[in-house]
């Protein structure tokens, strides 16, 4: 052990401290990964264990008819892939709408940056409300389109300004300065020389909107009737919320068969439709902060 | 040379803005479709509305309708729902502000405590992760958890000797149950925004503390608070601000014919008002004066803000 830095100069109460800040700290975690971990276990155990509380962190007597059951279900495979083309489409048109709005706000020489965000402000405190939106899509005749749920949320102001913020902050002027003197159009400098360097910002951006389009159910809820049009969470409501599955279990087998059967699904899916945003996230970790800490300093 | 009077400096400024805007073209052209949308989808809404005031035909469209006052507020304020509609919108925004506004801050103080790099971002990608779980999702384990029955957490409640509750249908527990699972899931990623402040205080002031001996609670409390305290102070106004604003989504899927009287609050009711039962007129009604009381909320939060010399949104 390296002793005489500042570290090993530690007083007894500092050393108590630290003690009593772990044992917090993991009392949080636990309470905190617990009911993950639970659901992942009892995903794959034998729904009479999970039921009378046998199973109560490692998974027992595993079984994966719970997935069996969720992948043989239609309404479920439509909505994932439905939920996979709206994320995709959605976060397509938030990024493209993000970077072309950001960049020009970006510029210190465009006249009428400042109205526009003042304009971008206000809508952050006062909204015309839930129904006069409801009524425009309505008479756009997006209702029951991809469109709805799309299109009234192309773009989220706050991160045009994380992202503008971000282009201010860390490209430098002077690389801008020589290439419009090399006669580069505002086009190919975004695309050449500003969006290489703001890989970091791009990665936040791509998180939060397509995790944002994953979990999104609202709008499907006011928006659309047509059921093949459902996203994944509609159908996961029905499953979760409304209990309106009783047909998956299947009808051959008893009634208590098919309550226990029903739980498994239960946790089967949350694991099936979460998986690829928890998988997701970790990577890109390590960017967040950074944007979150922009959007702190300029909120 | 003389002076340029007003008129010419006028005249030169008009024609510099023109010619900035002729250099700039192309950057007016990438930001079009941004305002387009701002537009029609922000600012139009609003000019819809003047319905709250009107009774609206949609033959007539949003202008033509005819004006009636103040009729579609006076019946919400007269109706048996106001009350309670009132009364647990404030509710459910006074405990998660009581409840859920400290917990972050706590939370980033301690995890800024944590001197090993590799702890400290396994607890911060562990805590960050519900915040990524859907809320349907969120409803649903609630929901498995609390099951009277096979719920975990009333088979805990069991060992520990005690009875279940039926948490769901019982509306005193409606407010716990929904201000609870959301510190759960947001706690942690609320979090960062403290600990990004915490990284922002000179090293210098601990390293100075340090000398003079202080602890590391002394320090905490003398150094890590009022360095964050602005912070704290603009997340507090617009939390303020936002206290009849509860949110839709997760009071919607946890609400029943049971806790209704409990959890039924402005935005469930002008979703049932006007998306379910086509009273458009009504339910914008009701959701502006929502509006209205959270922005008379967070002016006056920020002037008292301002006025105490702290820090303030303006």
């Amino acid at each position: 052990m390296v002793k005489g830095g500042g570290i090993s100069q530690q007083t007894r109460g500092d050393r108590a401290f630290d003690w009593i800040n772990y044992a917090l700290l993991a009392i949080v975690l636990l309470i905190v990964l617990y009911p993950l971990v639970f659901v992942l276990s009892a995903s794959i155990s034998n729904p009479q264990a999970v039921n009378s509380g046998q199973m109560w962190l490692l998974p027992k007597d595993i079984t994966f008819l719970g997935y069996e059951k969720v992948f043989q279900n239609n309404e479920i495979l439509t909505g994932y892939l439905n939920t996979i083309m709206y994320t995709i489409l959605g976060t397509s048109i938030n990024l493209v709408m993000t970077i072309l709005a950001a960049y020009p706000l970006s510029r210190r020489d465009l006249v009428g940056r400042n109205v526009v965000m003042a304009l971008f402000v206000v809508t952050m405190f006062f909204s015309g409300g839930l129904i006069p939106s409801y009524l425009l899509v309505k008479n756009l005749g997006m209702l029951n389109t991809v469109w709805a749920l799309i299109i009234p949320g192309a773009v989220s102001f706050w991160n045009i300004i994380i992202m503008r913020t971000f282009f201010q902050q860390s490209i430098p002027n002077e690389i801008q300065e020589a290439a419009a003197i090399d006669g580069t159009t505002d086009f190919q400098l975004l695309l050449k020389i500003i969006l290489p360097l703001s890989m970091p910002i791009l990665a936040v951006m791509t998180l939060f909107y397509s995790v944002g389009h994953w979990n999104s159910y609202f709008n499907a809820l006011i928006y659309l009737t047509d059921q093949n049009k459902f996203p994944l969470q509609l159908v996961l409501r029905s499953i979760l919320v409304q209990n309106t599955m009783s047909e998956m279990a299947g009808s051959s087998t008893s009634m208590t068969d098919q309550v226990l059967l029903t739980q498994t699904i239960k946790y089967s899916v949350i694991v099936v439709a979460n998986l690829p945003v928890l998988m997701l996230y970790p990577f890109l970790q390590k960017y967040f902060t950074k944007g979150v800490m922009i959007g702190a300093i300029k909120g | 040379m003389g002076a340029l009077s007003a008129t010419e400096i006028r005249q030169l400024n008009k024609r510099s803005v023109w010619k900035s805007f002729l250099k700039n073209w192309r950057l007016y052209v990438m930001l079009a479709p941004v305002i387009v949308y701002l537009l029609v989808f922000h600012y139009w809404p609003m000019y819809g509305i003047q319905l709250a005031f009107k009774d609206f035909f949609a033959t007539k469209g949003i202008t033509g309708s005819p004006w009636v006052g103040f009729k579609h507020f006076q019946r919400f304020f007269d109706s048996y729902y106001f009350w309670r509609l009132l009364k647990n919108t404030l509710g459910i925004g006074l405990y998660e502000l009581v409840v859920g506004f400290p917990v972050p801050i706590m939370l980033a103080l301690m995890i800024n405590e944590v001197r090993h790099n590799f702890y400290k971002r396994f607890i911060q990608t562990v805590t960050y992760m519900p915040h990524f779980l859907s809320t349907v999702v969120l409803a649903g384990m609630i929901m498995i958890f609390l099951d009277p029955n096979t719920g975990i957490v009333s088979l805990f409640i069991k060992l520990l000797g005690g009875t279940p509750q039926s948490f769901l249908t019982e509306p005193a527990w409606f407010k716990t149950v929904f201000v609870l699972s959301g510190v759960w899931q947001q706690m942690g990623w609320s979090s960062i925004i403290y600990l990004a402040a915490l990284s922002g205080i000179d090293p210098q002031l601990h390293e100075a503390a340090r000398v003079d001996g202080a602890s590391r609670l002394q320090r905490i409390w003398h150094i890590n608070i009022p360095g964050i305290m602005p912070t704290i102070v603009i997340l507090l106004i617009l939390k303020a601000g936002s206290i009849l604003g509860v949110g839709f989504e997760k009071v919607f899927l946890l609400q029943n014919d049971l806790n209704l009287q409990s959890s039924d609050v402005i935005s469930t009711f002008v979703y049932r008002s006007g998306i379910q039962q086509a009273q458009y007129s009504f339910a914008i009604a009701v959701d502006l004066f929502n509006s209205v009381i959270n922005l008379i909320l967070l002016v006056t939060v920020n002037f008292i803000a301002r006025k105490a010399g702290g820090s303030s949104l303006w």
